[in-house]
Order: structure tokens, then C-alpha cells, then sequence
């Protein structure tokens, strides 16, 4: 096996709220390796942002708390590092893209200087016209004239917007790059644009993704491996060729390709899954996906699930335990 | 061929804007069959959420009439639209925001009855409160919660119970789906289908994602910069898409396709102009790949391509 770039182990994330702990991410296991991308996939509250922002460090003061596991990146525990260590690893190594290009960047900053940043801090070295240059051309990378670094961002479009976000995020050239939900706000025909992009980038640099969303039409399109998040758990993780192509599911993944209108397909009825996600305070007993689960059964109630691994194809249910032996 | 329930012709609502005429919504003609739903595509900007507003008259259209049972409802007075507007509803794209904070989930609903007189005592409004929010699928323990302890899908079924208080006969959805989780987004879709079944319902669906377009729609309008550049029945439309943006669309939407993975997407290059005051000829014609002098100075008209099929692109076949 290929060395990992980035290994999450049984990651236990919570919030504390006043009245409550949030349990956010339950144990949590994936593994990125160079120059893949994974894709994080899931609704919303089921612990996508929260794997990154643990990731990146970034959790809430005081509220987000790191409960159990670890994080090693290039073998390194991230957990473990100083908050000035931190500092030198964000961007330069490991850098985000936020999902909202329009209030991810400062409004007040022309867009050239809020670039520039990133290369003032870690290329300290760097001379000034160096710098300059090197924020041209990251311009002229992701598509914007290097003429319009002098303008703010209100007179960019959404998707000028988040070119310029993944313009800052790739000027140090990390070897890991976190996009969460990147296109999620911009239009087809301007998402179809900016993912070309990222997905040229990415060859380019060598960088390697960890792509945060909710659409499966673009995880299929750009993803290498795909992990299916649930209530703060992983329920399915594998190739994309196992999640798309393969015929033994999580049932929760099964839903969530039931509820996709297809383009393709003609069925007159979609299958949604019933109910609603658990709310993260009072998660149900045993597997977390039982109240909505059609397969369940009495053991379900009871006792969570083990992860059944079969060829690098994780499924987190019951139903697969025969299967396995 | 019955007389069509909504008959939109050359509709047109312009805002002015200190830079200019804001064109909006451009000279659009559109019909809608009792018990059909017409699906309204397009991206941010392109009007449709303008050209729902404008058709119910919740925006006064600057030209061009809507024909409601063959009667312009542009025309209408005050008294007249009142008693139209219980007929012709709209359910909104953000279920956070159209729904008041303060009123209880059975105030939100008995709202429009009360507005429209439509019962007689308390008892029977209660009985049709009860009635509704049975009819969307929202347990009677919820009556007397606010909007703020729902989550998202709840909220929407509020939207739609409210939306079928006065016994409409046609719906504008706002992009009633595109603020939801897609699980949550297919329970909302089949129960808008369901409803459309039992009722009888025509619905103009408003929204930016082809694939729930294609689900539920009997016929699609694509609409560009405040303009129908192609009008279809939906399996027409996706068989043959005959104008180059409509091809665009749909090229550039990522389906669950692995084979396709790390392939080149086809994109179109480039952005949306202006809206306001824009220029003659084809609006498209900046982005278009097979753009000639024609397109830049011609007048687009929409024209039929075969039954049913009309296209703004004198190229197109």
C-alpha cells in the first residue's frame, strides 16, 4: 500500500452547547492517499464540515472539542501540534475552500492584496516583485485577467468569486487541498467551469482533494474514493467505482440514490428515505440509521454495527456480516 | 383541445435601475394545461423567479397579458384579482424566510382563510386546518409549534399547506426543493406529484436543477437572460435539445456516471451579460460556440421546430 497522506482514526468530535453535547462526529476512519481525491458525502448535520474544520483545526473555541482519535498528516499527528505549528501548516500545506465564495473573502481588500497575504506570510523570502508576479499568475491560472487584482471583490461574479478563493488557496501550492462544498452556490454552467478547473489544477500541482458535498452527480465525476457520512459516522466507504457501480450498499446509500430525480432514469415515483436525520444531541441506540432503515431489524435496535470490510469496500451494517465470513 | 387553464402572452416586466432598463422578463409566451405542470429553467438572473411573480401579479407585468381561463387577469380590478388570487397560489423557494416567525404552524395556514372569508366559525376553520395539514403529511402535534422548532422539509410542507388553503387550481413553486437535503427534496417532489393526482393541480415549477425539472414537468420552458430560448414537452426536450444553451445545460450538469470521471466537461466559457438594457440579436450569442454575424444583429423569434417544440435559434434544427 501507497503511503497515506492524510489518516483520520476513530475521530470523536463534540459541540457543547448550554444545554447539551452535540455528538458530531462518532469515529470516524478514512484515509486520503497522494494525488487522490476523496469525496465526503452526506446531508446536512451529518458531519462533513465538522471532519474538516477537525482537520484544519479551525473548531470553535471552547465549543468543538476533539473527544478521541487522531489525525496524522504525512505521518505527523495534527492533533498534537502547537497553534503556531498550525499556522505554518494551514495554507502551506493543507489549505480550505470555503462553501460561500461570497463571504469568504474580505470585502474591503481588493482581491490582488488578499492573495498577496498568503505569500507575505509564509514566503517571507520572497521578494515584493516576486510576489507580485507569482499573484498575477495565480490570476491568470484560474482564469481572471492579472489587470483585475486591483478591483474588490463585490465587482466579481460568484463564480469570478470563488476562482479567486481557490486562487488563494492553491498559491502555496499545498499538497492538500479541502474544498467544502465548492460549487455548491454557483450556477450548472459556471459549477461545470469551476470543477474543470479544479480538477486541472489538482493534476497539475500533484495536490490531492478531500471534496465536501452533497451532490453525488459531481463526486462521480471527480472523485477516486468516496466515504458516505451519516449522523457522524462513516456507514460507506470505498472506490467511487464500489459506491456507484457495486451491488452491495448501506441502505442509508441506497436511499440517497433513491431520492435523486435521475436524468436518465424514467421512474415515475422517487423512493425517498423516510423521516429525518437524528437530531445529534439524543442519537438513537445501536446502528444510528435504524429508525429510517426499511432493513431493520431487532439487533439493529441494540447493537451498533461493526464495519464490514470487503476489498477496501466498508459498509457499516448488520446485513453485511454474512456476507464478509 | 381544451382551452389552455394559464395563457401567458408576451409577457415583459422591466425595473428601472439608476444604470438603465432592467429587462427582467422579455416578451414571453407561455401556456399551461389544466393538470400539467410547465417546468421554468434557467440560472440565477435569467427571470423566472421575475416571470412567476409577475404572472400572479404580485409584480404588475409592463407589458403583455395573462389569460386565465381566457380572462386577462392583468386587467383585473382590485376586487376581481382578490377573488382570482385564491385560485392562483405560490408556494416560495425558501422555506426559513416565508414563513412568519411569530404565528403558530395552524396561524400560518388558517392565515389565508381567514383573509378569504372562507369559514364560518372557528370550529370549521380548525377542522380545515386539521384537514390540510393532513393533506401535506404534518402530524396534528404540530399545530400550535413555531416555524423555528421545524427543520427544513416540515417547514416547505407548511408552505404548501398554506399554498392549498383556498382550493387553488394553479400553483407557482418558487423552487420549493433547492433549500433541502435531496431526501427530504424527494419526499416534497412526490408529494406536490400526489397532490397534482387527487386534485387536479396545474403547476408552474420554477428551478434551476434539470433533473427535478425532468421528473416532474410535462413541458419545460428554458429561459436565458429574461427570454425563452426553448419551449418543449419534457421528452422532447431532453431528446433533442435544439438551441445551444438548452445543449450547454445539460452538458454541463454532473450525472452519476464513472466512466465520465477525470474526462473533459463540455463547458460553456464565459459569463451572463448584463440584463440591463441589453442588445438586439440573440442574447446567448456572446457564449455560444456557433455564434455568426447573424446572431449578433438578428431578431430571435421563437420558432416551431417540430409539434410542440419551439426554439429562439434560426441554426437550430
Amino acid at each position: 500500500m501507497s503511503e497515506a497522506l492524510l489518516e483520520i482514526k476513530d475521530l470523536v468530535v463534540e459541540y457543547h452547547t448550554d444545554e447539551d453535547d452535540v455528538h458530531a462526529l462518532n469515529g470516524i476512519t478514512l484515509s486520503l492517499d497522494k494525488g487522490e481525491t476523496l469525496g465526503l458525502v452526506g446531508e446536512t448535520g451529518a458531519g462533513k464540515t465538522t471532519t474538516a474544520l477537525s482537520i484544519m483545526r479551525l473548531l470553535p473555541k471552547r465549543i468543538g472539542e476533539v473527544k478521541g482519535g487522531e489525525i496524522r498528516f504525512e505521518g505527523q499527528d495534527l492533533l498534537a501540534r502547537t497553534e503556531a505549528e498550525m499556522r505554518l501548516i494551514r495554507g502551506e500545506s493543507i489549505s480550505m475552500i470555503f462553501q460561500d465564495p461570497m463571504t469568504s473573502l474580505n470585502p474591503v481588500i481588493r482581491v490582488g492584496d488578499q492573495i498577496l497575504e498568503a505569500l507575505k506570510l509564509h514566503r517571507p523570502d520572497m521578494s515584493r516583485a516576486e510576489q507580485a508576479k507569482k499573484v498575477d499568475e495565480m490570476l491568470e491560472m484560474v482564469g481572471i485577467p492579472a489587470a483585475r487584482k486591483r478591483e474588490y471583490p463585490h465587482q466579481f461574479s460568484g463564480g469570478m468569486k470563488q476562482r479567486v478563493v481557490i486562487a488563494i488557496a492553491l498559491a502555496l501550492e499545498p499538497r492538500l487541498l479541502i474544498a467544502d462544498e465548492p460549487t455548491t452556490a454557483l450556477d450548472v454552467t459556471i459549477q461545470a467551469q469551476v470543477l474543470q478547473m479544479m480538477n486541472d489544477l489538482k493534476t497539475k500541482l500533484d495536490t490531492s482533494m478531500l471534496l465536501i458535498t452533497h451532490d453525488l452527480g459531481v463526486v462521480s465525476q471527480t472523485c477516486d474514493k468516496v466515504a458516505v457520512m451519516y449522523a457522524g459516522e462513516v456507514v460507506e466507504y470505498g472506490r467511487a467505482e464500489d459506491i456507484f457501480l457495486g451491488s452491495r450498499h448501506h441502505p442509508y446509500t441506497e436511499g440517497l440514490f433513491g431520492s435523486l430525480p435521475g436524468l436518465n432514469a424514467s421512474a415515475k415515483r422517487l423512493s425517498p428515505i423516510d423521516g429525518l436525520m437524528p437530531d445529534p444531541t439524543a442519537l438513537p441506540e445501536g446502528c444510528r440509521f435504524h429508525p429510517r432503515c426499511p432493513h431493520c431489524t431487532e439487533r439493529c435496535r441494540a447493537e451498533a454495527p461493526a464495519q464490514y470490510l470487503r476489498n477496501g469496500h466498508m459498509i457499516r451494517c448488520h446485513r453485511m456480516e454474512e456476507e464478509v465470513r | 383541445m381544451a382551452a389552455p387553464l394559464l395563457e401567458i402572452q408576451n409577457l415583459k416586466k422591466y425595473f428601472s435601475t439608476p444604470a438603465g432598463q432592467l429587462h427582467a422578463v422579455d416578451d414571453v409566451s407561455l401556456t399551461i394545461e389544466a393538470g400539467q405542470t410547465l417546468g421554468v429553467v434557467g440560472e440565477s438572473g435569467c427571470g423566472k423567479s421575475t416571470l412567476g411573480r409577475t404572472v400572479l401579479r404580485l409584480l404588475e407585468p409592463t407589458a403583455g397579458k395573462v389569460l386565465y381561463n381566457g380572462e386577462d387577469i392583468t386587467r383585473f380590478n382590485k376586487q376581481r384579482m382578490f377573488q382570482a388570487r385564491q385560485e392562483l397560489q405560490m408556494i416560495f423557494q425558501d422555506p426559513y424566510a416565508s414563513l412568519n416567525p411569530r404565528l403558530s404552524v395552524a396561524e400560518i395556514i388558517a392565515e389565508p382563510l381567514i383573509v378569504a372569508k372562507r369559514c364560518r366559525s372557528r370550529a370549521e376553520m380548525n377542522d380545515r386546518v386539521a384537514q390540510l395539514m393532513e393533506t401535506v403529511g404534518l402530524a396534528p402535534r404540530l399545530m400550535n409549534s413555531y416555524p423555528h422548532e421545524l427543520d427544513g422539509g416540515r417547514r416547505q410542507r407548511i408552505g404548501v399547506a398554506r399554498a392549498l388553503a383556498t382550493d387553488p387550481r394553479f400553483i407557482v413553486c418558487d423552487e420549493p426543493v433547492s433549500a433541502l437535503d435531496v431526501s427530504i427534496q424527494a419526499q416534497i417532489l412526490n408529494l406536490l406529484m400526489d397532490l397534482q393526482d387527487e386534485k387536479g393541480l396545474s403547476y408552474m415549477f420554477i428551478t434551476h436543477d434539470l433533473s427535478v425539472v425532468k421528473h416532474i414537468s410535462s413541458h419545460i420552458a428554458v429561459m436565458y437572460l429574461g427570454q425563452c430560448v426553448e419551449y418543449a414537452p419534457t421528452q422532447e426536450l431532453f431528446a433533442h435539445p435544439a438551441h445551444p444553451y438548452t445543449q450547454a445545460l445539460l452538458a454541463a450538469i454532473p450525472v452519476i456516471d464513472i466512466t465520465r470521471r477525470g474526462k473533459q466537461l463540455e463547458t460553456i466559457q464565459g459569463e451572463v451579460s448584463s440584463p440591463i438594457d441589453p442588445a438586439p440579436g440573440c442574447r446567448f450569442a456572446p457564449r455560444c460556440k456557433y455564434a455568426c454575424e447573424g446572431c449578433i444583429a438578428g431578431r430571435m423569434e421563437l420558432r416551431q421546430l417540430s409539434a410542440g417544440h419551439f426554439v429562439a435559434c434560426p441554426y437550430a434544427r
